[in-house]
């Protein structure tokens, strides 16, 4: 074990509550012998919950060293595939997290699959912490007949597609009819009624070539958002409705019969709640000002909120593969607010449409048989980030809380899982006596399946590439959508 | 000019600010040890650079706009005297200033945690 002498280790200052008292986030260790000291870590995933994991850790602990993998060539996650790309301001977390992955403790690696190329338990043996922070690839199902028909698709597809998601690029989505229907009401929903609507000099950023063309010769004129709840159910964001609202080239379709009456219930409901509410009304209710009149009157596409409306059956068209329409229940509410519950009134409608889009939640996925995971809530059981039952495994963002929230949401629950690593590391519930070996050993097992790993220099070539390719074409990046694509380009 | 932030820990962090500049610019050129801060650079598409004002000085904040609001909105632990650092320029008057960083969610989580953990022993 550690001679205590040697170590200057704070002690728990922070196991009391109350305003002015707070943990202590930064460690300071006496260093007498440097390498059985440094804290060895991996982190599973190059989101915004592996690189935030990483960047707190990198922050609060002057030895520990942070190996980062990733199961594509690249890195990012969703910030480069699930933000939309007419969306860049979002996307500045990359510098923070590009300058986390050039820290001299830190290390990207590309193109490995946990679970597949390297197991959790290998990974153990090499490292004093393990972080999953592998998101959600999946997404809900509707359980409904007729959800595989051919011009049925998750919205988790559709977004990956126009983000040039490998996985997706031969979606091929069926864009020749006027009418879409995006079953969900939350801001993935409203990203593709955007893309599907928007003009195109709005959309050519870094959308991909093959799907900005796609979009070019659409046919989408119509797009209806459908909830099982009401207004006050929505879960889009007010900041994603009001660039909705004036979308150029487009007219909102509000049913003023969901809005009347609503200005009375919410006078007492939170503010984020009742400026979101508030921004619908006036759009369903009020007489729109004369710019607006004048967009709405040219308007040569709509878009629309459906509400009460629960999906039964996606219905076929007379070749029995594609979509026709789709069979809702309508609902009624019963309770109020958050916890309002749809139930169904026995009244039926059909909603007649062949592109149908499912935004209902994306999903984990268990990663590795040895890892615990919960299938109906679709986590991993954890306190604070801790694994249940599997010291030295931790967890951060969505596979941890589930597949909500903003990135600034995942920042902070990545910042608490890091926090219950450094705190088991202050503690040696993590032995740091044990000496671990770290990439060295994964390197070799690597090396032996066959496997190459994508360094985050081999990352900057492919995004140089991908920005001299865009600079060609106008927009800040040509993505790169073929993982042997990226791979030739750094010659591997 | 001088302004105080109070970080998340109970410490206080004294920075140099020039006269124009944003609070959140405060935080990055003076390199201030702020978690998190500023994640979208300042572009009004996050809530990261969240802050609590004391009321006098609050009150004399030029106007806050529908595209701050909205993004405020989605803070945690939204008070009646918060603004988003970004879009706060350091005027002569606030010279001494001093505004609170706010704890966020997974923190309280945490202190409940540690409160319940020591109540069941």
């Amino acid at each position: 074990g550690l001679p205590s002498a040697a170590s200057r280790v704070r002690g728990p200052s922070a196991r009391c509550a109350g305003a002015g008292e707070r943990r202590d986030r930064s460690l300071a260790i006496g260093l007498l012998s440097t390498a059985a000291l440094a804290p060895q870590i991996c982190v599973v995933g190059s989101g915004p919950a592996g690189f935030y994991t990483a960047q707190h850790l990198l922050k609060h602990h002057r030895l520990a060293r942070v190996d980062i993998y990733e199961k594509l060539p690249v890195p990012f996650g969703l910030v480069r595939f699930g933000v939309a790309p007419d969306h860049p301001e979002v996307k500045n977390v990359i510098n923070t997290f590009t300058q986390t992955a050039h820290s001299d403790r830190c290390a990207y690696y590309g193109n490995v699959t946990i679970g597949k190329d390297v197991m959790v338990k290998e990974l153990q043996r090499a490292y004093h912490a393990v972080v999953l922070s592998y998101g959600a690839e999946d997404n809900q199902i509707l359980g409904i007949p007729g959800e595989n028909l051919s011009t049925v698709y998750s919205a988790r597809a559709f977004v990956g597609w126009y983000n040039g998601l490998p996985e997706n690029r031969d979606l091929k989505p069926d864009l020749s009819s006027e009418t879409a229907v995006v079953l969900g009401q939350g801001n993935v929903a409203l990203d593709v009624a955007r893309v599907l609507l928007s003009p195109l000099d709005i959309l050519r950023t870094d959308i991909t070539e093959g799907s900005l063309a796609a979009i070019a010769c659409s046919k989408v004129k119509r797009v209806w958002l459908v909830g099982r709840r009401g207004p006050l159910q929505v879960a889009f964001t007010i900041k994603e409705l009001r660039e909705m609202i004036n979308l150029p080239g487009t007219r909102p379709l509000l049913d003023p019969a969901d809005f009347t009456g609503l200005g009375d219930v919410i006078k007492d409901v939170p503010r984020p709640r009742k400026r979101l509410t508030e921004l619908m009304i006036k759009s369903a209710l009020e007489k729109p000002g004369e710019k607006e009149a004048a967009r709405w009157a040219s308007a040569t596409k709509e878009w629309g909120l459906k509400f009460q409306r629960s999906p039964l059956e996606v219905l076929p068209a007379a070749d029995g593969k594609q979509a026709r329409g789709i069979r809702m229940a309508v609902t009624r509410l019963e309770g109020s607010g958050e916890s309002a519950r749809a139930v169904p009134t026995g009244e039926v409608e059909e909603l007649e449409c062949r592109l149908i889009l499912s935004s209902i939640g994306y999903r984990s996925l268990p990663l590795d048989s040895s890892i615990p995971f919960d299938p109906k809530l679709g986590i991993i059981p954890n306190s604070l980030g801790r694994v249940q039952g599997a010291p030295g495994l931790y967890c951060s963002g969505w596979v941890k809380r589930g597949p909500t929230g903003v990135i600034i949401t995942t920042m902070n629950d990545s910042f608490d899982t890091a926090q219950s690593v450094l705190e088991d590391l202050q503690m040696g519930v993590l032995n740091l006596s044990n000496s671990k070996e770290g990439f060295k050993s994964v390197r070799s097992i690597l090396h032996s399946r066959g496997v190459h790993p994508v360094t985050f220099s081999d990352w900057e070539k492919i995004d140089a590439a991908e920005v001299a390719r865009g600079k060609l074409a106008g927009k800040p990046r040509e993505k790169i959508v073929d993982p042997q694509e990226m791979l030739q380009l750094i010659s591997h | 000019m001088t302004v105080h932030f109070i970080n998340r820990d109970g410490e206080r962090l004294t920075a140099t600010a020039k006269e124009g500049e944003s609070l959140l610019e405060v935080v990055v050129n003076q390199n201030l040890g702020i978690d998190g801060f500023g994640a979208c650079e300042g572009t009004l598409a996050c809530s990261t650079c969240h802050l609590i004002f004391e009321e006098d000085v609050f009150q004399k904040l030029d106007t806050i706009t529908d595209e701050e609001l909205d993004m405020l909105d989605l803070a945690y632990g939204l008070t009646d005297t918060s603004r988003l650092g970004c879009q706060v320029c350091v005027k002569k008057a606030m010279d001494g200033l001093t505004v609170q960083v706010p704890v966020e969610v997974a923190d309280m989580r945490r202190e409940l945690e540690v409160e319940n953990s020591k109540i069941k022993g």
